[in-house]
């Protein structure tokens, strides 16, 4: 291009205004440490405010504790499930043709554009004592809401796109070539995707994971709809920091969020790891 | 000879991959469980409540003024994210200085972090012993439990959306024509009036759309900072909750289902914009 010498950005513009860039990343800085940065140390900030014993003696609290281990719980199933949906949706749309591929793609979609609470609220219309299901599942003793399998199908629910997204776009983009070449060899279809397929996407799998677990772990609205808020039994961890919050706990609350915080961090940093990967 | 064959296996070859009847399924399975079941169900106990009373809950004040707040607030944190992305994204895009990628970085903050913690943060932040708050409140600014909490929560939630869309159409910007315009003589705020703005406005309008609707839904983060006074500060997807605690299933339906209408609208939009840009690209292309 014969303007190529120009592109160098800032390069016409006189001395003068030199300053107008400065002042821009300077507002950028400042406004981004102000809306972003400021708002997650303080998490920290707070919670150590009183001392690492408070600190501990909060986290320790058997209730946070219980917490803890139920957000763990929901994410270990919640995860998988939605990898093994994942890989399966992506097959299905990236190697095949058929007729409603598009809404196809559209009904994965949903849970993107409803906000958790409504999910929550059409569980428990699903679910609930006058609901849909309710009353034929609860004359047969099983109990969906208040328990931990509705809290888990919201939060499937609310998760459910997130490995498809990544990992569809991959398997459209790499073509089915390799795999073709592995079944003229006389590979299974199994083995095919196990060799074949499964190294191929495997990036762009765990980077999905990694969004659906911080998602699953972080999921409040829906959840706190179907759980019940039972203390030391369905309260995930977003739910005790609220309980915590409104028994006036604050730095109970604050203690509980820094596991979050710690996550959501570790999480950022992954992510920007696989991006540079990923180019 | 040989190119005339190849055709042949490469056309049979969609089926030969095995594996559709079995991921479909599943896939179908999965979706009609999880996601529609649901969503019937919620369809369904509207469709229930006949469209009179549907119309009396809508137009009930309590109701009234929930949608208006949320609206509302969620206006004014879209009109922020807006601002603040389009710095963010022409700073992140055309200029070079220490802590670059950090900056880039944090924008995604505010959707790794859980929206509890964040209002949770926001909400001791800003108020009156909090660092923000501190400041703010001496000068008569107040902003928990007034829609500015509201509109603060909502605002944080969704900063990523408007940057993360502007960003990679700034990139693909060519910069000859600003300079272009810079030779002419132009003033910088025409030039981004009539030669930026036009070439980012389809994916900006993208990701105002998205971060309205984000506003919208939000519930974890707006509930710890707002104070949940009914008629003043609750929204609405907060009054479809204290109706399903009531046990008044069809009001939390309609309240729900309104929120849902408006949201669908909304990516409706979005599509059709993002179908209308893809179109302009490949024009140009």
């Amino acid at each position: 291009m014969s303007t190529a010498p120009l592109t160098a950005p800032g390069a016409l513009a006189p001395r003068a205004s030199r300053l107008g860039p400065r002042l821009l990343i300077g507002a950028a800085l400042l406004m981004t440490l102000l809306m972003v940065v400021v708002p997650m140390a303080f998490i920290f900030h707070r919670a150590f405010a009183e001392g690492w014993r408070l600190f501990a003696e909060n986290i320790l609290a058997p209730d946070t504790l219980h917490a803890i281990g139920l957000t763990t719980l929901v994410a270990v199933i919640v995860v998988p499930v939605n990898v093994a949906f994942g890989i399966a949706a992506a097959w299905a749309i990236a190697r095949f043709r058929f007729v409603g591929r598009k809404t196809l793609l559209t009904l994965i979609e949903i849970p993107f554009s409803i906000s958790p609470i409504i999910a929550g609220i059409c569980y428990l219309l699903l679910y609930g004592r006058q609901g849909l299901l309710g009353p034929t599942l609860l004359s047969h003793d099983i109990q969906i809401l208040f328990a931990l399998p509705g809290i888990v199908l919201v939060t499937l629910f609310v998760t459910s796109p997130f490995v498809v997204r990544e990992v569809l776009p991959l398997m459209q983009a790499q073509g089915s070539e390799q795999e073709q070449a592995a079944l003229t060899l006389g590979a299974s279809g199994w083995q095919v995707f196990r060799r074949v397929t499964l190294p191929n996407i495997r990036w762009a799998l765990l980077y999905g994971a990694i969004l659906c677990t911080a998602r699953a772990v972080g999921e409040y609205g829906g959840v706190s709809v179907v759980s019940g808020n039972v203390r030391g039994q369905t309260n995930t961890l977003p739910l005790q920091i609220d309980l915590l919050f409104n028994d006036l706990n604050v730095a109970g609350a604050f203690a509980a969020a820094t596991t979050l915080t710690l996550l959501a961090l570790v999480i950022l940093v992954l992510k920007t790891v696989m991006e540079s990967r990923r180019g | 000879m040989i190119a005339r064959t190849a055709p042949g296996p490469a056309r049979r070859s969609k089926r030969v991959l095995p594996g559709f009847g079995l991921t479909m399924g599943m896939v179908l399975t999965y979706l009609g469980v999880i996601v529609l079941l649901p969503v019937v169900a919620l369809v369904l106990k509207g469709a229930d409540i006949g469209p009179a009373r549907f119309w009396a809950i809508v137009t009930a004040p309590r109701t009234l003024a929930a949608l208006r707040l949320t609206l509302l607030a969620a206006g004014i944190a879209t009109v922020v994210n807006t601002l603040y992305g389009l710095l963010m994204a022409w700073v992140l895009v055309r200029y070079d200085f220490p802590g670059k990628r950090f900056l880039d970085a944090m924008v995604d903050i505010p959707f790794a972090l859980p929206t509890a913690v964040a209002g949770l943060s926001l909400s001791a932040l800003f108020a009156a012993s909090g660092w923000y708050g501190a400041i703010l409140e001496p000068m008569g600014i107040q902003v928990v439990y007034t829609i500015w909490g509201v509109a603060a929560a909502m605002s944080f939630t969704s900063i990523p959306f408007v940057i993360r869309t502007v960003q990679p159409v700034l990139e693909d910007l060519d910069p000859q024509f600003e300079q272009a315009a810079v030779t002419l003589g132009a003033h910088p705020f025409t030039i981004f009036r009539r030669v930026i703005l036009p070439a980012i406005a389809p994916a900006l309008l993208v990701g105002v759309t998205l971060s309205f609707a984000r506003s919208l839904g939000e519930f974890g983060a707006v509930v710890f900072i707002a104070g949940n006074l009914p008629m003043k500060t609750e929204i609405a997807s907060l009054l479809a909750v204290i109706r399903l605690e009531e046990y008044d299933y069809n009001g939390a339906a309609v309240i729900a289902l309104t929120l849902l209408a408006i949201a669908l609208v909304l990516l409706g939009a979005s599509n059709l914009l993002q179908a209308r840009a893809l179109r302009y690209k490949g024009k140009q292309a």
